[in-house]
């Protein structure tokens, strides 16, 4: 059986089990509404548009926060890798900050840009920053020494040896770093978003929980899900896989 | 010369801080155009000794001169082959081949040089390959055109089918046989396979371990295509073979002492 189809009826199954459990009263709507109810507060949201605007606005926070992690993990996973004391000092501080989750900066954050975008947008930023850092780091320490022997052979060195060699020699840990930075980030704003003004699925979120509507909580909380798993499955675990491909490191 | 060591040593502190010594007081003289194997058990420096040529080891005291030019580092004129390809795998096989050259030549003259040096191989029919399509034995072939292809003065190769199988490396020793026989390069063939360095080199510098020395330095002039002269082969075979085995017995006797210690 294909693995599409095995999800199928997985997920099937497990909507039919949910549905049951609400007909037969196991548990009350008020704790946990029925898939129908889910649906048509889904529904309701995409048809005023609300929903559309919140996932709008979630995204446009995302895409900018990180292309903003990925541009500065980058740079500073560059340096780390070539200056061991950046790596010494710099290094650390990068280490000890990305065990501390970026959600808990947004106090400071709304002090310094206040309510809005900013602040949720920074908090993306740090979420995604570290991971890709240490990535990029790791992977141009891990280059492979033979490619540079050969490289040195055939003439190239410096600046031509990093930019031709050792740079494309470590993509293949740039895009799992995209990818982890991703995951991070699409978390960190999903916390940020509760935590501040809309709009933005979070912001819903937490507003659907005010009033009460569970339904619309779970519909909510089942867009972030299946946003997050299709971004993966499609974009970046289609990428890495053809990486690692052609840079022959499948197994 | 056309290749010249003199004098080179090798020391090296291991983590106890005591020296080890891994090439002791080696001479050695090439001529242009010769095909010369040095052959030695693992661990008696020759890889080390070749690097050296390469320019990507440094030696402890003496000096090389390749061509009238003291080796400081890596260069263009020497071309280096090692055990694994080391093609870059986000490059396909034209693009490896050109990358020694990209900076010199145009485009159209680049692939056209590639064509050239990929048709030497046998690999003609690949130039837009990518390397983990390849199986080990061509990307080896690669690897050759690659170096070939910059038209180096000297080509040195490092064990360079010590990974295929046994086929294979017929094969290549055949191709690179006509290679050396079309381009008349000066090869430096680093290898522990007594059989390989008597089916291809002119000279075989025979290596002895702990420390690295040269124990003898053999002229093979049997007529090629050498397959046909299998007693001659198999009688030289016998003699390295009695050579060496001294050197083996050193180094297992090395390995049961330090296993002993430990």
């Amino acid at each position: 059986m294909k693995p599409t189809v095995k999800r199928l009826i997985f997920f099937a199954a497990l909507i039919v089990i949910w549905e049951l459990g609400s007909r037969f009263e196991l548990w009350h709507e008020t704790i946990l509404p029925s898939p129908f109810s889910v649906y048509n507060s889904l529904l309701a949201g995409f048809s005023d548009m609300t929903l559309v605007y919140d996932l709008v606005a979630s995204f446009r926070r995302l895409l900018i926060g990180l292309a903003a992690a990925i541009l500065i993990g980058t740079s500073v996973g560059i340096l780390l890798a070539r200056s061991k004391t950046a790596d010494d000092t710099l290094g650390t501080l990068v280490l000890a900050l990305q065990s501390v989750p970026s959600i808990v900066w947004l106090p400071l954050a709304m002090m310094w840009f206040g309510l809005g975008e900013g602040s949720i947008i920074f908090v993306v930023i740090l979420g995604g920053t570290f991971v890709m850092i240490l990535n990029v780091r790791t992977g141009i320490k891990n280059v492979d020494p033979l490619f540079i022997k050969a490289a040195r052979t055939m003439g190239s060195n410096g600046m031509d040896l990093f930019i031709k060699v050792i740079i494309p020699a470590s993509v293949p840990y740039f895009v799992t770093g995209a990818r982890l930075a991703w995951a991070f980030a699409w978390r960190a704003l999903m916390a940020g978003e509760l935590l501040s003004s809309g709009p933005g699925l979070g912001y819903t979120l937490r507003y659907a929980s005010d009033f009460g509507n569970m339904s619309l909580v779970i519909g909510v909380m089942i867009i972030i899900g299946v946003v997050g798993a299709i971004v993966d499955l499609m974009i970046f675990q289609r990428i890495e896989k053809n990486v690692l491909k052609r840079w022959g490191l499948e197994t | 010369m056309f290749i010249e060591a003199k004098n080179i040593n090798k020391v090296y502190f291991d983590k106890n801080n005591k020296p080890i010594t891994v090439l002791d007081n080696i001479n050695l003289s090439i001529p242009k155009g010769q095909f010369i194997s040095i052959l030695g058990p693992s661990g008696c420096g020759k890889s080390t000794f070749l690097s050296m040529i390469a320019g990507l080891t440094n030696s402890t005291s003496g000096e090389i001169i390749v061509n009238g030019k003291k080796v400081v580092k890596p260069g263009k004129d020497r071309g280096m082959v090692f055990q694994q390809a080391a093609l870059f795998p986000w490059m396909n096989v034209t693009e490896n081949v050109i990358f020694p050259l990209r900076k010199e030549i145009s485009k159209s003259e680049g692939l056209k040089r590639a064509q050239h040096f990929l048709k030497m191989v046998q690999l003609s029919n690949y130039p837009t390959h990518y390397p983990h399509e390849l199986s080990g034995g061509m990307q080896q072939r690669v690897s050759i055109a690659r170096s070939l292809a910059m038209d180096p003065a000297v080509l040195l190769m490092d064990e360079p089918f010590g990974a295929l199988d046994e086929q294979t490396r017929s094969r290549l020793h055949r191709q690179l046989e006509e290679i050396w026989i079309d381009t008349r390069k000066t090869i430096v063939f680093v290898t522990h396979s007594i059989s390989e360095s008597i089916k291809l080199s002119d000279r075989i510098i025979v290596m002895g371990t702990r420390p690295g020395t040269i124990l003898t330095d053999i002229t093979v002039d049997i007529p090629r295509p050498r397959e046909q002269h299998r007693q001659q082969i198999g009688a030289l075979e016998e003699q390295i073979m009695a050579l060496l085995k001294t050197e083996i017995d050193k180094v297992i006797e090395e390995e049961q002492s330090y296993e002993a210690d430990s």
